[in-house]
């Protein structure tokens, strides 16, 4: 057997095709609608080249450099451009996590749950399963490539270009793929796998917008640097994909090599053994809820931090915009005597209030879903009491849901800084996202309500703050009467600056809040648990 | 003295009757059966002890204490095993253990250590890896050792291996031998029998015998094979006598304690070969009730 390495490779290459060619396709699908939704809506949005131009113009800042990359062609931003800028990396990324994840599987997923050791046993050569799984993952990313490349160019855009954005999409998949095959000879699980294949996808997005802000040579040096370097619709670079191809060659011939040389189920990195007792920060109801969150709240944290910053860093060039964009300069009142700028910002802060509200509902929830679990009996059947589990919940979701907000605000201020050229000062733009928080309580406390009610009817409160996205957000573009937004706690909260602060409304959602929670827990001590 | 008590104690899900007037109690220092086959409502009896749900109507008291109101003083002199684990796969068994005994109350540390070490569980690994057997090892690690007056153990073996279910019992009657009370719930028979000293046997929310072991074998059979020069006529007409069947060693068939005594009469008389007797086990009493009523899974 060891005489013919790559026997059998064919009949696995069917096989392995015949269980993922679904899981392939509906990844390929999902890629490429979504891109080619975006590029449909980029042409719908900004037809005209004084538009694009004045888009153009907003995306010219280190936020936004440092989130999508470095922008080719602004001065002459055509939608392909547009798309290279704003989609190509976000698109390669998704096809990086697609292979990592199809990898990881057919690797050390397959040796850890034995049925490597069952393919093994059969007349096939000690490389034939890694080979064959290559092959059609390869096979899964030139079809990924094909899909994107002639979707776009049936929408219109160059149609070489068009497949050198699909082929730099492709090549940031297979070049992943070859990370992850090397390290499902490295870790020692299928966990330890995707976890380094992803800390490696991270690192390299990192590396990449700290070098595009600063200095890009450093983006050379990530895998996703190269992805961009490609200059897609602009210049149109081939060398950066040979780069992204090469290194996966030469990453999969490290994998092969080291595979040879293993044994099953060993790896070659040292699986770090966990903590034999637990510190002591865990030892409480409200240490393990943080505990249980804790990756949720620093994920979430970047994220509203990204999302603060982009709309910070649009703010400086916002009034040239407003002035091309007949949607947009509706939803502002220009009776009110502010800045166009004064009067979005209160705006964002609104929609930034209800994206915090997600995660600071999604932290309370959490306590449901650990009852779904069975494993809030793990601490009822100690001497811990229902109250004492209900608000160390209620205290992680309001002080980091609050946090969420106050991240997402501090953000949008340090970013509109420097764009701007009369900078807004900090606490007119710190006061008028606080404002949110008492809003954000409410939706919390209507949580708390329904988790105390019946956890199955805890959608309600996702229904209602859909609701109020629905009617503050819109309700203001389409201009709809007052009252549907006054059925929202977003509705009743003072938009700063412009309004007077009203201190007694604030008091009012904070009063409604404090006694759903009350409420809440009432219902919560009283009725059975499931688990 | 009477440590846990339940009084006519019902519980409806819905229109579902899961508990109907379940009454028992158990005394200080004893090890309590409570057996049934599954669905039968004794994890549902265990979570109205827990305080998690709240019964129908009727009652129950720990320590004089009612489960409902008091739970949290209840819970920090009693220690619990569910039958399945549910565990946090994210953290490790080590920092699992100490955080069940930090929720309980005060602990032994030593005492940890070594039931660690017999139990052969490896506490830093993290709970996602473990199997259904090792996480069960880690409830009943952090319930050993605590320093409860009162074990509650919902069919606490289930995934265990034999050698490990041997470690589990030796920590049952060490407990007893230290004057601590069980309650113990089980489908797994020779269990019960070895470690209890009374039992009650729930089927359909209904208790439908409780008592000593001793007092139970009265009520139950015992198997005999004999073997005789004369043929066994006329034993079938004694009343008393059931499952008469030939079989290659003889005739088996079981006979009610009453009976015993005229039976032996009888085969006496037709010249014995061979006598076997094994004696009255619990499952037969289990397998016993649940063909009397029938209906049920078997
Ligand atoms: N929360 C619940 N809602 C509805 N039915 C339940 C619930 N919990 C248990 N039951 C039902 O009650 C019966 C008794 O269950 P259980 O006490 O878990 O049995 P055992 O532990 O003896 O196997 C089962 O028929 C089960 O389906
Ligand atoms: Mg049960």
């Amino acid at each position: 057997m060891s005489h013919k390495p790559f026997h059998q490779t064919g009949s696995l290459v069917k096989f392995y095709l015949r269980t993922d060619l679904f899981r392939i396709l509906i990844w390929i699908f999902s890629i490429t609608v979504l891109t080619l939704l975006t590029g449909w809506a980029f042409e719908d949005l900004y037809p005209s080249e004084i538009e694009r131009l004045a888009i153009a113009e907003t995306m010219k800042n280190p936020a936004m450099t440092a989130m999508v990359g470095p922008g080719y062609g602004l001065d002459h931003y055509t939608t392909g451009a547009m798309m290279a800028h704003q989609m190509l990396l976000f698109t390669a990324i998704l096809a990086a996590v697609m292979t990592i994840l199809l990898t990881a599987r057919h690797t050390r997923g397959d040796e850890e749950d034995g049925r490597s050791e069952m393919i093994g046993s059969l007349p096939v050569g000690r490389l034939a399963p890694l080979t064959s799984v290559l092959i059609v993952i390869g096979f899964s990313q030139f079809l990924l490539a094909i899909a994107l490349g002639t979707g776009l160019s049936v929408l219109g855009l160059d149609t070489s270009a068009s497949f050198l954005y699909g082929a730099a999409v492709g090549g940031t998949g297979l070049f992943f793929a070859g990370m992850t095959a090397l390290f499902a000879q490295l870790a020692e699980s299928s966990r330890g796998t995707t976890g380094f294949a992803f800390l490696i996808l991270g690192l390299s997005y990192i590396v990449r917008a700290v070098g595009d802000v600063s200095n890009e040579s450093l983006s050379w040096f990530s895998p996703l640097g190269w992805t961009l370097k490609t200059e897609v619709y602009v210049n149109n670079f081939v060398t950066p994909l040979l780069l992204l191809i090469f290194g996966s060659i030469i990453l999969t011939a490290a994998a092969f090599s080291l595979l040879f040389k293993r044994d099953l189920g060993t790896g070659m990195l040292p699986t770090k053994p966990g903590r034999r007792y637990a510190p002591q920060s865990l030892l409480s109801p409200l240490g393990l809820a943080f505990r249980l969150l804790r990756t949720s709240i620093i994920v979430w944290g970047f994220a509203l931090m990204a999302i603060g910053a982009s709309y910070g860093s649009v703010l400086g060039d916002l009034e040239s915009f407003f002035a091309s964009n007949d949607m947009l300069s509706n939803m502002v009142d220009p009776a009110s005597g502010l800045t166009l700028t004064e009067q979005f910002v209160s705006m964002l802060m609104a929609i930034m209030s209800m994206m915090a509200a997600i995660p600071a509902l999604m932290f309370f929830f959490k306590l449901k879903s650990e009852e779904n679990k069975n494993r809030t009996e793990n601490l009822y059947a100690r001497a811990v009491s229902r109250q004492k589990v209900f608000m160390s919940y209620i205290a992680v979701a309001a002080i980091f849901g609050s946090f969420m907000m106050v991240i997402a605000t501090v953000s949008l201020w340090g970013a509109s800084v420097p764009v701007m050229d009369d900078p807004m000062s900090f606490s007119t733009v710190a006061l008028s996202g606080v404002v949110y928080l008492p809003a954000i309580w409410v939706m919390i406390g209507l949580g708390a309500l329904f988790t105390g009610l019946k956890p199955g009817i805890t959608g309600i409160a996702w229904g209602y703050l859909i609701y109020s996205f629905l009617v503050v957000y819109l309700g203001g573009l389409l201009q709809l009467p007052e009252w549907p937004g006054k059925l929202s706690p977003f509705g009743h909260v003072p938009q700063i600056p412009g309004e007077e602060i009203s201190y007694l409304s604030l008091l009012i959602l904070t009063v409604i809040a404090a006694v759903l929670i009350v409420a809440g827990l009432k219902f919560y001590q009283s009725r059975d648990l499931s688990g | 003295m009477t440590i846990l008590h339940i009084d006519h104690l019902s519980k409806r899900f819905g229109k579902f009757q899961a508990l109907n007037d379940v009454s028992l109690s158990i005394k200080k220092g004893e090890i309590f059966g409570f057996i049934g086959p599954n669905g039968a409502g004794k994890s549902t009896t265990i979570r109205i002890l827990l305080g998690i749900l709240k019964p129908t109507s009727g009652s129950a008291s720990i320590f004089g204490l009612d489960v409902w109101k008091e739970s949290v003083e209840i819970h920090k002199r009693i220690a619990y095993v569910p039958g399945d684990a549910n565990l946090w796969p994210n953290l490790t068994g080590g920092e699992v253990i100490d955080l069940f005994l930090k929720l309980r109350g005060s602990y032994n540390p030593q005492n940890k250590q070594e039931l660690i070490e017999k139990f052969q569980l490896d506490p830093t690994k993290k709970c996602r890896t473990y199997s259904k057997g090792n996480r069960q090892k880690v409830a009943l690690v952090a319930a050993f050792a605590s320093d409860a007056e009162l074990f509650i153990l919902d069919e606490p073996t289930s995934g265990l291996d034999p050698l490990m279910e041997r470690v589990f019992q030796e920590c049952v009657l060490k407990a007893k031998a230290e004057g601590k009370s069980v309650l113990l719930s089980s489908h797994i028979l020779s269990e019960v029998e070895r470690l209890c000293d009374r039992v009650a046997i729930i089927r359909q929310g209904e208790i439908i015998e409780s008592g000593s072991l001793d007092d139970m074998r009265h009520l139950t059979r015992t198997n005999l094979i004999v073997e005789t020069i004369e043929p066994l006529n006329g034993i079938r007409g004694i009343h008393g006598v059931h499952e008469v069947k030939e079989t290659e060693k003889g005739t088996s068939l079981q006979v009610d304690t009453e009976a015993l005594n005229e039976v032996i009469k009888k085969v006496s008389t037709l010249g014995i070969i061979r006598l076997e007797s094994t004696p009255p086990t619990l499952e037969d009493l289990f397998m016993r009730h649940y063909e009397g009523t029938g209906s049920d899974s078997r």
